[in-house]
C-alpha cells in the first residue's frame, strides 16, 4: 500500500489537473475552498475524480467539515 | 406512467376536513396502494422501491414498536437524516400516533445536535449510523436524555451505545392512530439558536395543512409525477415538496443519497422527473455545465440553438409554456429527462441571470421567498409573467405588507397567515417580539411592483443566508472564538452595519478591539484563521475589522449589538475597514 505522503502528493497533482491551477498554488493544509475559489460541488466533483484514481468510494459525508487536502487524504488513506 | 390529468383536483385529497397530517397521510396510503411512492437510488444504483401499500406497512410495525416503548401522543421524536426513505416512514409513523416530529440538520455538529436535542426534550431520537457515531463520542453525550435512539444503517457488530437499530425495530399488530386537532403542533423546525437561545418554531398540522393546499393549486402533483429530492428532509421546502405534497397526490418521490452534479443530471433522464427543489449552489451548477456544453457547440449549431432560445424567450414572455419549449428545445429538454415542469428553489439570494437563463431554456425555476417561522413559502414565481428580479407573488392565503416604506416603499416584511407558526418553543418573549397582532416580523427589507410581485432588498435582521440555503447566524458562532486574545469581540453580518438594499455575497465579519498597548500582528492573525477554519466552511466569517472603542453593552454586559453596529457605520467605510480573512 501506498504512503499517507504519497496519497496526499497524488490528491495535490489530480487537483491541479482537475481545477486547472500551477502546483505551486496548492498547500497541503490550506483552505481549498478560498484558494481554489470553489464551492461544494465542485469539491464533490474532485472527489469523483479521485474516487476513480484510487479506486475506492467515499460518501459525500466523508467531505464533511473537509476543507483541506492533507484532511482529505487521510480520508482517502483510511479507505485504499 | 399517467399523463396529466384534466382536472387535477379530482386526484389531490381534499384536505378540508383533516385537521391533522397523521389522518390525511393515512388516507393517502389507503388511497393509491399500488402506485410507487419511494424511490431511493445511491448514485447510479436504484436500493429501494415502495409502493404506498409497502410503505404503510414499515410505518406500521415501527409505529407498533414504538408505542411497545412507551411513545405517547405528543411525546417529541427527532429525526437526523439526509434525504432518504426512512426519513419519510419514520415522520408518517410518528405523526400517525399523534406525535411530534423535530426535524434537525444533519450538517449540524454532535454538540449543537445534543443542544437542541436537550432543548426541545426530545424524548425519541431516529438517527443515521455515521451521525449517530459522532453524537456517541460527543464529550457532551452522556447528559443526553433521549429514552428511545434508533439508529438506521448501522455495520454489523458494532456497539451502539443502547440504541437500537432502525431495521429490526418493528412489531406485528396493529398501531393506534391518534387523531390531532389543529391547532396541536406538528413539529418543532429550528431556524437557529445553537449558541445559546434556540429558536425551536413550533408549527402547527394547519400550517402544514394549509400549506399544502396553496402549494399545490400552483404546482400540482398526481400519480405519475416524479419529485427528484436532494435537499435533506428536514429542509421545509423538501418536507412539504418532497413528502406531504406528493402524498396526498399519489404521486412519487426519487430520493437520490448524493448531491454529485453527475448523478443529479443523471437522475433526471433516469426517472423522468417532473419536479425538484434546489438551493442556488446545485443551480449555478447545472448553469455552468449547460453553459460549457453550449460552448463545445460548433458555431453553427450554437448559432442555431441561440436563435431557438431567443424564440423560446419570445413565445414565453407571457407565460411558460413547458410543452412548445420541449418542441423548440428538444436535446436540452431530453437532458433533464423530457418531463420536467419546474424547480423550486428560495430562501437563499438567487443571481436574476441565472433564473432568467433557465426560463428561456423553457425550464422554469420557481423561486420564491419563505422563513421557517413562516412554513415553507409565502411567494412564489407562477410564471405569469416570470419576473426573474423578484420573488414571486403571495400564494393563496397569505397576506404581506411592507411596514414603515421608506421613498423607494421599501421597509419590512410582514405576513399574515395561517401557515405562520404558533411560538417558539419555550421563548414567549421571543414570540411576542416577532409575532406582533398576528403579523409575524420576517426582518427581510422588500416592495411590491405594480403586478404584486416582491422584491426583496435585504435584510433587517443581524443573518445571513448562504447559497446552500442556510440560515447562519452570529450568535451560533462566536463560541469558536471564544478566549481569542483581544479586548473583545462581536460577529455581525455586513449588511446589518452597512446596509446594502441588495441581497447576494453575503458575509459575517468579526470586530475586533485589541488591548491598548496590542498590535494587530500576524500570530493574531493566523490565531484568528485557525479558529476560523474549525467552523463548517459555510458558517465562516469572511472577513474582519478593527475598533478601537468600547462596545455598548447593556444592563447585563451583553454587547447591544444594534448599538455597535451604528457606531462603526457612522465611523468606517466598509470599502476600507473590511479586511478579507
Amino acid at each position: 500500500m501506498q504512503s499517507s505522503d504519497q496519497t496526499l502528493n497524488q490528491i495535490l497533482d489530480l487537483a491541479c489537473k482537475h481545477f486547472k491551477v500551477p502546483r505551486e498554488k496548492l498547500t497541503p493544509d490550506e483552505d481549498f475552498f478560498k484558494t481554489l475559489g470553489i464551492d461544494s460541488l465542485q469539491a464533490l466533483d474532485l472527489l469523483t475524480r479521485l474516487e476513480h484514481h484510487f479506486n475506492v468510494e467515499l460518501p459525500d459525508y466523508e467531505l464533511q467539515g473537509v476543507s483541506d487536502f492533507r484532511t482529505l487524504a487521510d480520508r482517502i488513506q483510511a479507505r485504499l | 406512467m399517467w399523463n396529466q390529468p384534466s382536472k387535477i383536483s379530482h386526484f389531490m385529497l381534499d384536505l378540508t376536513p383533516y385537521t391533522c397530517l397523521g389522518a390525511a397521510l393515512r388516507d393517502a396510503l389507503d388511497r393509491w396502494p399500488n402506485e410507487t411512492c419511494l424511490i431511493e437510488s445511491d448514485r447510479d444504483r436504484e436500493k429501494l422501491r415502495l409502493t404506498y401499500s409497502d410503505f404503510k406497512g414499515l410505518a406500521r410495525r415501527l409505529l407498533r414498536a414504538l408505542q411497545d416503548a412507551d411513545f405517547n401522543p405528543g411525546d417529541r421524536a427527532a429525526i437526523i437524516m439526509t434525504n432518504q426513505s426512512k426519513w419519510l416512514v419514520s415522520a408518517y409513523a410518528i405523526f400517525y400516533g399523534g406525535g411530534v416530529v423535530v426535524p434537525l440538520d444533519y450538517k449540524l455538529s454532535a454538540a449543537e445536535h445534543l443542544e437542541l436535542l436537550a432543548h426541545s426534550k426530545a424524548k425519541f431520537l431516529v438517527v443515521e449510523y455515521y451521525l449517530w457515531r459522532a453524537i456517541m463520542h460527543s464529550p457532551e453525550f452522556k447528559n443526553a436524555k433521549m429514552q428511545v435512539v434508533l439508529v438506521t444503517e448501522a455495520p454489523a457488530a458494532v456497539d451502539l451505545a443502547g440504541a437500537y437499530r432502525w431495521e429490526e425495530f418493528r412489531r406485528k399488530g396493529e398501531p393506534t392512530f391518534v387523531n390531532r386537532q389543529k391547532e396541536d403542533p406538528a413539529s418543532i423546525v429550528y431556524s437557529s439558536g445553537t449558541g445559546g437561545r434556540p429558536k425551536g418554531c413550533v408549527l402547527t398540522h394547519e400550517n402544514y395543512l394549509e400549506q399544502c393546499r396553496a402549494l399545490t393549486a400552483w404546482y400540482p402533483f398526481w400519480p405519475g409525477v416524479r419529485y427528484l429530492s436532494i435537499l435533506p428532509t428536514n429542509h421545509a421546502i423538501d418536507f412539504m415538496v418532497g413528502f406531504i405534497g406528493p402524498f396526498v397526490c399519489g404521486a412519487c418521490v426519487v430520493h437520490l443519497r448524493t448531491l454529485r452534479p453527475e448523478y443529479v443530471r443523471d437522475a433526471f433522464t433516469r426517472y423522468k422527473i417532473t419536479y425538484m427543489s434546489l438551493v442556488p449552489m446545485v443551480l449555478k451548477n447545472l448553469e455552468r455545465g449547460l453553459r460549457a456544453k453550449f460552448e463545445e457547440l460548433p458555431k453553427s449549431r450554437r448559432f442555431l440553438l441561440n436563435r431557438l432560445v431567443s424564440l423560446n424567450r419570445l413565445l414565453t414572455r407571457r407565460r411558460a409554456r413547458v410543452g412548445l419549449s420541449r418542441i423548440l428545445l428538444p436535446q436540452v429538454h431530453s437532458a433533464f429527462g423530457g418531463q420536467l415542469r419546474a424547480m423550486f428553489t428560495g430562501g437563499a439570494f438567487i443571481e436574476p441571470s441565472t433564473l432568467q437563463f433557465f426560463y428561456d431554456l423553457g425550464i422554469p425555476v420557481a423561486n420564491g421567498y419563505g422563513l421557517t417561522e413562516a412554513g415553507t413559502a409565502l411567494t412564489l414565481n407562477d410564471f405569469k409573467p416570470f419576473r426573474a428580479d423578484t420573488v414571486g407573488k403571495p400564494l393563496p392565503g397569505v397576506e404581506l405588507r411592507v411596514l414603515n416604506p421608506d421613498r423607494e416603499g421599501i421597509g419590512e416584511v410582514a405576513v399574515r397567515s395561517k401557515t405562520v407558526m404558533s411560538h417558539y418553543l419555550d421563548d414567549p418573549e421571543l414570540t411576542t417580539q416577532t409575532i406582533v397582532d398576528g403579523w409575524l416580523l420576517t426582518g427581510d427589507l422588500g416592495r411590491f411592483d405594480v403586478s404584486r410581485h416582491l422584491q426583496l432588498f435585504g435584510r433587517k435582521k443581524n443573518m445571513i443566508v448562504t447559497e446552500g440555503g442556510k440560515n447562519i447566524y452570529p450568535e451560533d458562532i462566536e463560541t469558536v472564538f471564544d478566549g481569542l486574545p483581544v479586548k473583545e469581540y462581536c460577529i455581525l453580518a455586513a449588511h446589518y452595519i452597512w446596509p446594502a438594499k441588495s441581497l447576494g455575497h453575503e458575509m459575517l465579519i468579526i470586530v475586533l478591539r485589541p488591548e491598548s498597548s496590542q498590535q494587530f500582528n500576524s500570530t493574531l492573525r493566523d490565531d484568528l484563521a485557525a479558529r476560523n477554519r474549525r467552523l463548517p466552511d459555510f458558517k465562516r466569517v469572511g472577513g474582519y475589522v478593527l475598533w478601537d472603542r468600547e462596545f455598548p453593552r447593556t444592563a447585563s454586559m451583553k454587547i447591544r449589538r444594534p448599538g455597535l453596529a451604528e457606531e462603526i457605520r457612522k465611523r468606517l467605510d466598509p470599502s476600507s475597514a473590511v479586511v478579507e480573512l
